[in-house]
């Protein structure tokens, strides 16, 4: 075999970082724009799936992430994205040193390949200096990587279920427990876990599933001038790049304003206590599963309205969150999966009103 | 497959610039070559790789594990070397160049969502066995289709911008010569060659009016339409490239007929004012009109037989779906799929070749750690309890439950609407135990596989509702139909299961006559075949009042009893006893 490297060699991830598909470029799938831009503006939001058909700009829309969230300050030389002025007790990395520059990077969008092996999810032992140093070194996985940012797995549906499962973990407890080797690690892993599938694929496990915050549905646009409109700037982002990211650059900073003025605005938002009871109704009537649902629900309405430049949640809001976190939550028949959708939206019209 | 009669000319042309196509732009494009082996494929293998120009073409080996794919640690050079080696994957050794897939139709859902994955990305990224890194891997695909009983995974086909049948190369003799050199300024001309809005719109009219719902299908289009003006050493498409581009990107994925050509026309939405990107003498042409040119030309490409064709597409795709779904997940059979790290034990067998490669790659920080600890370093491996890797192949077979449902005029006199009441109840039992299932209707002359076997329960509910009812009761056929679906599913490793839903009062004989006695007689032969396959097997009653018919018929299969009035709950309760016995 001549193709044998070493590890320290080639690697064309710098390369990789070639910009990315503009977010506001994106045309239609407002939902699923919506939904990403919500967790943008709160990522405590639960993390969101979409599901739906091929060639519709999922993974475009969340690669496009990347390029939308303003740089995040970070302590220097940390490999866990550490947040400056935090505890350094809950990293290894900060723990060891006592002064800590700040420097800025890029909020993190980590795709999990589909081949990736549990070692390299949660990090294990740096591989390298284990063979060549005989030495003990804690080399961090995509867990780490994708902390304070987004972790992307495509194909969800066909992600081996332990995986599923250690993922599903970390990103409820916001850390990563490491055991190997009498090695003890544990550091802080908190990220917006972002699946996308074809439920022609086959169904999700039903616990997955009910751990999203959001999920939203994806279609083909069917209207001629969309789908021109989609080949047009396609076609001009894959010929003329760099004109193309010049005249959307605008509409990005716009954006990415917006984020984060709404997360700045987050806290302060208020949320009356119709609307709580409201969202409590609507659950009811559903008879989703838990808490869970209204808990997505209200926080979804409060990171849109903080978004919006509102200072109070209101019915508005609600209503146009509802879908996204509730349909896939709902106590059904679970052979009832188109029937979904539209039972929230009759629920939401009876009680919110169209 | 012969194409004896057809004009060996302009199909070979459409081939061979398909070919050239991919050999211009490899990167993320995708080409179907749908025949069994022979010279044509063969022909048109050479044929690329004669204008691929030195670029890597490289084939696939059948059943390919991911290790080789991607590329990942290499134990024995890390060992030596003392310190970890990587060993390149297929993908990336394909690099600029294109991988050839045979028995793309058997791909497992993991490995075409790999390949799906470096041809949108052009790079192939390894996150495995501690080794982390993203290497190019800008690969065109061949995906060699032998066309026969199912179809390549739908994520490569979605992605796929030709397919093309090779049978009219063998036809076409001796092979056009290409001119290298023509070739090389071509692909150095790609990237500044325009598109106008005229050409897009046509594209996407077109694909629109056959039906063609993926978004990627005008992309496509497009695509080949940029490559065909560049290796004609033109800035600009013009409508005749895309017209070429319809006849090969399109026209395969029709999904219907286009409507009077007429029609589509008007809806069209004229280029607005401020587009300047119209071209030459193509400006005077509406919208409109350039699309109906495309689209003829596409209508022209399109396969003489085209409905039928398009009935065993569908078929052969939902077949294929099913059967790789097996593949999807690690339930299958003995076969190793990988290994995980556990102790054996509770069912779980040991990974000794696993756990001696974790094991190899810690040595000498352990030995180092030993000695710095004061303990006795002895010869040979120090494993730990944290090396000991399992064979991941623990989970239990699977049960695909095959729904025979009597759809004649007698059942649905009977009690239609309740064995479709009863069925629902049985869906949601096979969903919570995560089974399969899969429909077949039988009325009339004979029986359809309306559901191949799937996941998706959801599916099989819809296709359930919809099912329609009178006729004859061929009940035997059905039992047929059954049993070859129950053998097929057992060879891959499931477990099946038949439910027959029926009054049990068969009219119609095997060969499709009308005949009472003989019709009884043949279902149940066909019912004792099952039997003596050992197929387990249920039947539920529809008749108003339990009779014996259907008893007798029960009891030809060997399977269990039940009948409709006693509810769904009885009804559930069977199933789980067929099962468990």
């Amino acid at each position: 075999m001549t193709a044998l490297e070493a590890v320290a060699g080639r690697d064309s991830r710098s390369a990789a970082r070639r910009r990315a598909y503009p977010f506001s470029a994106i045309v239609g799938q407002d939902e699923m724009r919506l939904a990403l831009l919500l967790a943008c503006v709160d990522p405590g939001i639960g993390g969101v799936l979409v599901l739906g058909d091929r060639g519709t700009g999922k993974s475009t829309a969340v690669r496009a992430l990347a390029g939308l969230l303003p740089a995040m300050a970070v302590v220097v030389g940390c490999r866990f994205n550490c947040e400056p002025g935090g505890d350094p007790a809950e990293c290894p990395d900060c723990a060891l040193r006592g002064h800590h520059d700040v420097g800025h990077a890029g909020v993190p969008v980590v795709d999990l390949p589909l081949g990736a092996t549990e070692d390299r999810v949660v990090g294990a032992l740096d591989l390298e200096r284990a063979l060549s140093h005989g030495e003990k070194r804690f080399e961090p996985g995509l867990l780490a990587r994708a902390h304070r940012g987004f972790l992307y797995i495509d194909e969800i549906n066909l992600l081996e279920d332990h995986l599923v499962d250690l993922l599903l973990d970390v990103a409820a407890s916001g850390e990563s427990v490491v055991e190997r080797e009498g090695l003890s690690v544990r550091h802080p892993a908190r990220f917006v876990l972002v699946g996308s599938g074809n439920p022609e694929e086959g169904d999700l496990r039903p616990q997955l599933l009910d751990r999203f915050g959001l999920a939203v549905e994806v279609s083909t646009p069917a209207e001629l001038d969309q789908r021109v409109e989609v080949l047009r700037r396609r076609d001009a982002f894959d010929t003329e790049r760099d004109g193309f990211l010049d005249a959307w650059a605008g509409e990005e900073d716009a954006l990415t304003r917006r984020i984060v003025a709404g997360r700045a605005a987050l806290r302060g938002v208020t949320m009356p206590a119709a609307m709580l009871e409201q969202s409590a109704r609507l659950c009811l009537s559903l008879g989703t599963d838990g808490l869970r649902g209204e808990l997505s629900l209200l926080r979804a309405a409060r990171a849109l309205a903080a978004f919006d430049g509102d200072a109070v949640v209101g019915e508005a809001h609600l209503r146009r969150v509802a879908l996204p976190a509730l349909r896939h939550r709902l106590r059904r028949n679970p052979l009832d999966e188109a029937g979904a959708s539209p039972r929230v939206e009759r629920a939401v019209a009876e009680l919110l009103g169209a | 497959m012969s194409v004896a009669t057809e004009p060996a000319g302009p199909a070979a042309g459409l081939a061979t610039l398909a070919l050239r196509l991919l050999a211009l732009d490899p990167a993320g494009s995708v080409l179907v070559l749908r025949a069994p082996p022979g010279p044509g494929r063969d022909q048109a293998l050479r044929f690329l790789g004669a204008v691929l120009d030195a670029r890597p073409q490289r084939r696939c080996p059948v059943g390919i594990d991911e290790d080789r794919l991607l590329g990942g640690l290499d134990l024995t050079a890390s060992l030596s070397a003392g310190r970890p080696m990587v060993a390149r994957g297929l993908l990336a050794e394909c690099d600029g160049g294109v991988l050839v897939v045979p028995g793309a139709e058997r791909l497992g859902g993991r490995l075409a969502a790999l390949l799906a994955a470096a041809l949108d990305g052009g790079e192939v990224t390894v996150e495995r066995d501690g080794v982390s890194r993203v290497s190019p891997a800008a690969i065109g695909l061949v995906l060699l289709d032998e066309g026969i009983d199912e179809a390549p995974p739908d994520c490569l086909l979605d992605r796929a911008a030709f397919l093309i049948d090779p049978a009219s190369l063998a036809s076409a003799g001796a092979l056009p010569e290409v001119s290298l050199g023509s070739l090389r300024s071509a692909r150095a001309q790609l990237a500044s060659v325009r598109t106008s809005a005229a050409v897009r719109e046509a594209l996407c009219a077109t694909a629109l009016a056959f039906g063609i719902a993926s978004l990627r299908a005008p992309l496509l289009a497009l695509r080949a339409a940029r490559g065909i003006a560049a290796l004609d050493r033109r800035r600009e498409t013009t409508l005749a490239d895309a017209e070429q581009a319809a006849m090969l990107v399109l026209a395969h994925r029709a999904t219907r007929l286009p409507e009077q050509p007429a029609e589509a026309s008007p809806e069209l939405p004229t280029p607005s004012a401020g587009e300047a990107e119209q071209t030459g003498s193509e400006e005077a042409l509406t919208a409109g009109e350039a699309t109906t040119r495309v689209l003829e030309a596409a209508r022209a490409a399109l396969p003489p037989d085209l409905l039928a064709a398009l009935t065993a597409a569908a078929a052969r795709r939902a077949s294929a779906a099913a059967g790789r779904d097996g593949s999807a997940r690690p339930s299958v059979r003995g076969r190793r799929v990988g290994s995980l790290p556990g102790r054996p034990g509770e069912g779980r067998r040991l990974d000794l070749p696993g756990s001696l490669r974790a094991a190899a790659l810690w040595q000498t920080l352990r030995r180092r750690q030993a000695a710095r600890d004061g303990a006795k370093v002895r010869d040979g491996l120090i494993v730990r309890p944290g090396d000991l890797r399992v064979l991941r192949c623990e989970q239990p077979r699977r049960t695909t439950t095959i729904f025979v449902v009597d759809a004649s005029g007698s059942a649905a006199l009977n009690r239609m609407a309740e064995a479709k009441g009863a069925v629902e109840t049985l869906l949601s039992e096979c969903y919570r135990r995560r089974d399969r299932v899969a429909l077949i209707g039988f009325r009339g002359e004979g029986a359809e596989l309306l559901l191949p076997p799937t996941g998706a329960l959801a599916r099989a509910r819809r296709c359930l509702a919809a099912l329609p009812g009178g006729g004859g009761t061929p009940i035997a056929a059905g039992l047929d139909a059954a049993g070859a679906l129950a053998c097929r599913l057992r060879s891959r490793g499931d477990t099946p299961l038949i439910v027959l839903l029926t009054d049990g009062r068969a009219n119609v004989a095997r060969d499709g006559t009308r005949d009472r006695g003989r019709a009884q007689a043949d279902a149940e032969a066909s019912a004792s075949v099952l039997r003596g396959a050992g197929i387990a097997a249920l039947l539920i009653d529809i008749s108003p009042r339990p009779q014996s018919l259907a008893q007798r018929l029960c009891a030809a299969m060997g399977g269990r009893f039940a009948a409709l009035p006693q509810g769904g709950q009885a009804v559930g309760a069977a199933v789980r006893a067929a099962v468990a016995a």
